[in-house]
């Protein structure tokens, strides 16, 4: 997964698309997820931070990431693979 | 170094909630770099807000209906013009730019200006004529036809399909989804805006409108791209962003350079589900919302100006792309003087 480039990404979890004008608020852990795709991390890497830092199980972890990846590139905010 | 001073006269001054762009139009003159201003309103009605709004028109003055005729108009521009010496007039309504366009001669040989498209622009870009003008352009447009007779609408329901745009000749436009709605619009357009109605097949998507302004020599001057974010129930944007999308703008380009465009514009484009653009409207004229593009690095109205004056001012480059314009309206409490005076003298 990759962020567009173009995307503008705040530290509050706002994400703006100058190309179609639409903006999108996340919460901090999509924020976090966020800023790790932006620093480059892989989907496990991800998953690996997020099931460290929480009280999740990994199951539920890879779920609910791979629903957002899905929300995230219906609005194209990262680029089709 | 001194900034030469403009007398400029504008239209549009109906800040209402289908505004008429003249109050934006006169803040973006007002910001200007290149000159100073004195502002001449030009106001149909007596209760057109922007006659009473403190810093907008330095003095306003009554002016005849276009169907009054031109030779009523002329007369009366005439009459304003003895008494301010106009440098430019920025006509702002598409039903009125007819006959500013026939009188452009007439003014130019008394030292008014205008920048305003040509007859030939005027016409083919007009609704009625849009899917022509895309075949020609090749630029998408959605496919539609113009009607005069409601027997027509069964004709043409199964080519468009419901649901189907049916629009007015000069403003509004309905989303029919079946024949008794279609058929009522009809009836509805008619009776305020006349013949013909233009029936165009219903683009789902993303609203996105383009405002620039082309030099006449096929160059493209200013282009600010916007997405409306809230819009009233006439279609108006109460609040936009101005976006940067390079398809939208090159699209506006090719625009511009194919038609050879003269003055300033707005496309109305609609973003299809699949990511394809297509052409909906292409309003001859600066819109209300052009005071975003003032906002954002391009003073569209300064730079028309300097157009009709006969100077060559250079493309903007670029603009702030993610600010957003939010309109506003508040309530001025106004002498009854002042009204009474401009009903009754027609100037104030």
């Amino acid at each position: 997964m990759k962020i567009k480039q173009q995307i503008a990404i705040s530290d509050t979890g706002f994400l703006f698309n100058p190309s179609t004008g639409e903006s999108f608020t996340v919460n901090p852990v999509g924020a976090e997820i966020l800023a790790m795709l932006r620093d480059g991390k892989t989907e496990d890497q991800i998953l690996e931070t997020i099931t460290g830092t929480y009280t999740v199980e990994k199951k539920t972890a890879e779920k609910d990431l791979h629903e957002f990846a899905g929300m995230l590139k219906m609005f194209q905010i990262i680029d089709k693979e | 170094m001194s900034r030469p001073r403009y007398t400029i006269a504008v239209t549009g001054l109906n800040a209402i909630d289908s505004p008429g762009p003249g109050v934006a139009v006169i803040r973006g003159l007002r910001e200007a770099k290149a000159f100073d201003v004195r502002i001449v309103g030009l106001a149909y009605e007596s209760l057109e807000p922007g006659v009473y709004m403190p810093g907008i028109a330095d003095r306003t003055y009554l002016i005849p209906y276009p169907s009054a005729g031109t030779e009523a108009l002329m007369e009366r521009l005439e009459a304003i013009h003895r008494e301010e010496k106009l440098d430019v007039i920025i006509p702002n309504f598409d039903a009125e730019l007819y006959s500013f366009m026939k009188l452009e001669q007439n003014l130019a040989g008394m030292g008014v200006h205008m920048f305003l498209p040509t007859f030939t622009q005027f016409e083919e870009r007009h609704k009625v004529n849009l899917p022509d003008f895309g075949k020609k352009y090749g630029i998408n447009v959605p496919a539609g036809v113009a009607i005069t007779d409601p027997a027509e609408l069964f004709k043409h329901q199964k080519e468009l399909d419901f649901p189907m745009m049916v629009k007015g000749k000069w403003y509004d436009a309905y989303i029919a989804y079946n024949m008794e709605q279609a058929r009522n619009y009809y009836n509805k357009i008619t009776a305020k805006w006349g013949l013909p109605v233009i029936l165009q097949q219903f683009v789902h998507g993303t609203e996105y409108n383009v405002t620039g302004l082309g030099d006449g020599d096929g160059n493209t001057i200013a282009a600010v791209a916007m997405r409306k974010q809230y819009i009233t129930d006439k279609g108006k944007a109460w609040a936009g962003i101005s976006i940067d999308d390079r398809q939208l703008l090159d699209l506006t380009r090719h625009f511009v350079s194919s038609t050879r465009w003269r003055g300033g514009f707005e496309l109305e484009m609609m973003k299809s589900n699949d990511g394809r653009y297509f052409l909906m409207e292409i309003n001859p004229r600066i819109p209300a919302w052009v005071y975003l593009a003032v906002g954002v690095g391009q003073n569209i109205p300064e730079a028309l100006t300097l157009l009709a004056m006969g100077e060559k001012p250079a493309p903007f480059g670029h603009y702030d792309v993610g600010k957003l314009f939010i309109r506003y309206s508040w309530d001025m409490i106004v002498d009854r003087n002042d009204f009474e005076n401009f009903s009754v003298t027609g100037s104030l």
